[in-house]
């Protein structure tokens, strides 16, 4: 089994960007969206809030809204349609309380 | 009619035709988009920061796509132009706006709305797994992120999209387990006589056909959608074949869409009447041939509309446009009119061509599990849902909505809404067009709360209305 | 004519009031029929806040609440079937300031006087019970039998039990037309039902003064639409339902964690068409509003935003009793936006005036008499400082 949902095509010579999920750095490219970095480096986004498993996106144009991930200082993004910036900190986990 | 203040909301094909209308008629229209570049999901553009040709991108449509683009960044000069910007609500007369300009409420005096598509789809189990997605969504990943959705995909549904995806997968290196079609062969040849009429597009459908064909990329028609399955995310899909066996096939990504939904929430804030459209089997905001919704002033385009394609949404855009410009007073060539409307009703035929060709599996209604989830966003199941039409009486799908919660998260149903009221008719077999639908609440997508409340810019532009 | 029914009480208006006046006349051997222009529960009583509560009530209305609260609400399981989410999580009201403090302090000491114990909790207590409070929360006063119900279910719960003990409810069935004679009521309806009842009950809601003023009593009953907003689930900490002194705004939030604001109203309501539009400018004054008491809700998303058709008399009371004009018609409307609580000892109020021709519970302030110009006889006039909905 993969370890990363996402499987990258080229265009890797773009500047790399840290961003940090759940405490720790993942690199990813200018450009990306946070779902692109989130799924080139695991194969979720975050849990569903009812308890029925991981979720990792599905329809990627901003429609379906099943890819909002926590910031980890408060709030939410929707990983498809949301670049990553230098520093960007997520919470697959979900907010904390 | 330069003092009319006209907003075109999204700039795909319909909305950037409809603002070069505007714009060729001496008006100074705004447009606002969600998108962070025009282009809508067919001719969406990749961010800034990448370097691949239009080729690479967009195949057989990359002239177009150019065209498009061409089209609209010569016109950013003379419209006022939204990116990134949502229309979170609308009225008669005001627009109510979240982006990176902060809330802005935005009078007009005429609305175009051009708010496209997405794909069509019917749950099954383990559709919420990691790994699944949208044919549109996996084009996207391709197209705007250079990404394939997984390293082995599998894809499945019905419609034109389906094999153009799996094509494009496979063209650019991706491992495609198959290509899983739930219409027959049969339904395809039946429809050729209407499909005919499309030419170009037909023929471009054949060739991804061959290519994938030629690749040795397994093709099945007729299939039945069993279950997607895997821990933690997707490991394997399993469907029936037209010969009623179960196979399974091991893939850790799966796209899959039955044709086109439009986006039609705004239209229903608008109050515009709404009719059942059995070719799509959606509810449709009513227009007229050019494109004018039965409330004043208001005017539809595109596939949000009614799925037509994007060389339909062009013409919608522009004739639309020009409806606009007529019935506020301005100067049109009929005989123009007349000829987008003749192009128009040839692109018709071949969409119900395809419709025939590509049916929505309706008939997957009622196999789907009760454990099934239907709605992703408040994971409501298939058998809550037969439990309140059951033992709740609802009769009705905002009955099922207000009961069970289906239809109330985040997506407000755009996703499962199709596909519930299709499982709620076989259970109470009834047609899904006497059990209503799911009415547009805004804001039409999350809104957020830091963000709305913050102060609105000062000078904002509805003084300068 | 596609349908006609003789009964023994008609009623008009499937909302909270009107399904469980049927439901307690039904169990009471009564034949009833009851008329909704929509679906039954699915105006003001299904679109409402939810909230069941008694705190900040008008004092009068604290009888028939604890009436609600101790026979209905706590026993919704047992009395219908199902529990509708009811929860009984507290109350907390706010205040921001030592004025509001002072009008929580002595509405505590008069509420007790009717039975209805609240604490008054101080900054320091709110902040150790309710850390989520922010700076705002100056005073509070907390209730801790009050509670929350899903309105989408109550009603149809409700008319569901009634069904079964065999009332005919008839949905999507508008009554134009009412001739009353020495022998009862008949009733037409849009889609050709006839009903003949020797009583009626008018629970129309907001449409209560029309049916009222056919009869030849006047109530100016003002078309009041509450502004809702729902958020996108958040961790679960809000546990009570809370209001805030002056009203501007009530929210709570559910386990699955959805939080739910509303605002005592500004949308624009459509009466005849049915038809009311939340006004998003008012809908975004009160999240800020509610974002200076409850910090954390600015990282929310708001998902949906509704509204819906309430009837608001001068004094913010109901009217609940017999007509004034007419025996055998009953009036139960204008709950004036906190009507959700009061809805099943209402019904029960019904039944009895129906049957046995009084109340046990004490309804003399809710008469439609109050309304009643001073040459139409004896009523007096609207007495009461507006209260703030539920």
């Amino acid at each position: 089994m993969t370890n990363e949902q996402f499987q990258r095509i080229g265009e890797t010579a773009r500047p790399k960007v840290t961003i940090v999920v759940d405490g720790e750095g993942i690199t990813a490219y200018e450009g990306d969206t946070l779902l692109t970095a989130l799924l080139t480096s695991g194969r979720a986004v975050r849990s569903s809030e009812f308890g029925d498993g991981p979720r990792a996106g599905f329809c990627l144009m901003g429609a379906c809204q099943d890819c909002w991930v926590a910031l980890e200082g408060g709030g939410r993004v929707r990983a498809c349609t949301t670049f990553v910036s230098e520093g960007l900190s997520v919470l697959r986990a979900g907010p904390a309380r | 009619m330069t003092a009319h203040r006209i907003l075109i909301v999204g700039a795909g094909p319909a909305g950037t035709r409809a603002a070069e209308t505007l714009v060729a008629h001496g008006l100074r229209p705004v447009v606002v988009d969600e998108g962070q570049e025009s282009g809508g999901q067919i001719y969406r553009r990749e961010p800034p920061a990448f370097s691949r040709k239009g080729r690479d991108l967009y195949g057989f449509e990359a002239l177009k796509a150019a065209r498009m683009h061409r089209v609209f960044d010569a016109l950013k000069e003379r419209i006022d132009y939204r990116p990134a910007t949502l229309v979170w609500n609308l009225s008669r007369g005001d627009a109510w706006l979240a982006g990176p300009r902060g809330p802005e409420r935005l009078s007009y005096d005429a609305i175009l709305l051009a708010s496209g598509a997405m794909d069509r789809v019917i749950p099954f189990a383990g559709w919420t797994l990691p790994g699944v997605y949208t044919l549109g969504g996996a084009q996207v990943a391709l197209k705007y992120q250079a990404c394939l959705v997984g390293k082995r995909t599998l894809f499945m549904g019905t419609g034109p999209l389906l094999y153009l995806v799996a094509y494009q997968y496979a063209r650019h290196g991706g491992e495609v387990r198959g290509v899983l079609d739930t219409a027959r062969l049969g339904q395809g040849i039946a429809a050729l006589p209407k499909l005919a009429s499309g030419g170009r597009t037909l023929l471009k459908g054949l060739y991804y056909h061959a290519r994938l064909h030629s690749r040795g990329v397994p093709m099945r028609s007729g299939i039945l959608p069993l279950a997607a399955e895997g821990g933690a995310a997707l490991e394997g899909f399993r469907y029936r074949d037209a010969k009623g066996r179960e196979r399974r096939i091991a893939c850790d990504a799966l796209a899959f869409g039955f044709g086109l939904r439009s986006e039609t929430q705004l239209a229903d804030l608008l109050g515009c009447d709404f009719r059942f459209d059995p070719l799509n089997r959606q509810w449709l905001p009513e227009i007229d041939a050019d494109g004018r919704a039965s409330v004043e002033r208001v005017y539809l385009a595109g596939d949000g509309a009614g799925a037509t394609g994007a060389d339909a949404a062009e013409l919608r855009g522009e004739l639309a446009a020009l409806a606009l410009v007529k019935d506020h007073g301005g100067e049109v060539d009929e005989r123009h009119m007349a000829r987008l409307r003749r192009g128009l009703s040839r692109l018709t035929r071949f969409r119900e061509g395809l419709e025939a060709a590509f049916p929505f599996p309706r008939h997957l209604a009622g196999g789907i599990s009760d454990e099934t989830i239907l709605c992703r966003c408040e994971a409501v199941r298939a058998g809550e849902l037969r439990a309140a039409a059951r033992e709740l009486g609802a009769d009705e799908i905002n009955r099922v909505k207000a009961f069970t919660r289906l239809g109330m998260g985040r997506c407000q149903g755009r996703v499962c809404g199709a596909a519930a009221v299709e499982v709620l008719a076989h259970c109470l077999g009834r047609e899904v067009s006497t059990l209503g639908r799911l009415r547009g609440q805004a804001p039409v997508k999350p809104l957020s709360i830091a963000q709305a409340t913050a102060p609105e810019e000062a000078g904002g532009s509805e003084k300068a209305a | 004519m596609s349908e006609r029914i003789d009964t023994e009480v008609a009623i008009i208006g499937g909302g909270l009031g009107g399904c469980s006046a049927a439901l307690h006349l039904s169990r009471r051997g009564v034949p009833v029929a009851l008329l909704d222009k929509g679906a039954v529960g699915a105006g003001a009583s299904g679109v409402n806040f939810g909230g069941v509560r008694r705190n900040g009530r008008h004092l009068e209305e604290l009888p028939l609440a604890e009436r609600s609260l101790v026979d209905y609400w706590r026993k919704l399981e047992s009395w219908i079937g199902s529990d509708c989410e009811y929860a009984e999580t507290g109350h907390l009201k706010f205040g921001r300031d030592e004025k509001d403090a002072a009008e929580l302090e002595a509405y505590a000491e008069q509420a007790l006087a009717h039975g209805l114990k609240l604490e008054i909790l101080s900054r320091n207590a709110l902040e150790e019970r309710c850390p989520w409070v922010g700076e705002d929360g100056h005073v509070a006063s907390w209730s801790p039998t009050d509670g929350q119900a899903n309105p989408r279910l109550v009603g149809p719960a409700i008319a569901r039990a009634a069904r079964a003990e065999g009332v005919e409810i008839r949905e999507q069935s508008e009554v134009t037309a009412i001739v009353q004679d020495g022998h009862g009521f008949e009733l037409e309806t849009e889609n050709g039902i006839l009903v003949r009842a020797k009583a009626l009950i008018n629970a129309a809601g907001a449409w209560g003064a029309k049916i009222a003023a056919m009869f030849g009593e006047e109530v100016i009953l003002e078309t009041v639409t509450p502004q809702m907003v729902v958020t996108e689930p958040m961790p679960y900490v809000i546990e009570p339902v809370t209001g805030v002194c002056g009203g501007s705004f009530y929210l709570r939030q559910i386990p699955r964690g959805n939080i739910i604001i509303g605002n005592g109203g500004g949308g624009v309501a459509e009466l005849d068409a049915s038809r009311a539009y939340v006004v998003p400018e008012r809908t975004l004054e009160t999240l800020r509003d509610v974002v200076r008491l409850i910090p954390r809700v600015a990282d929310a998303h708001v998902i949906r935003v509704w509204t819906g058709l309430e009837g608001a008399t001068p004094d913010h009371t109901p009217v609940l009793g017999p007509s004034r004009t007419t025996p055998g018609l009953f009036h139960s409307f204008g709950y004036s936006g906190h009507g959700f609580q009061l809805g099943p000892a209402a019904g029960a109020v019904l039944a009895e005036l129906v049957r046995d021709g009084k109340s046990k519970s004490e309804i003399g302030a809710f008469g439609i008499e109050r309304f009643a110009k001073p040459e139409e006889g004896s009523g007096g006039t609207a007495r009461r400082a507006p209260n703030r909905r539920s």
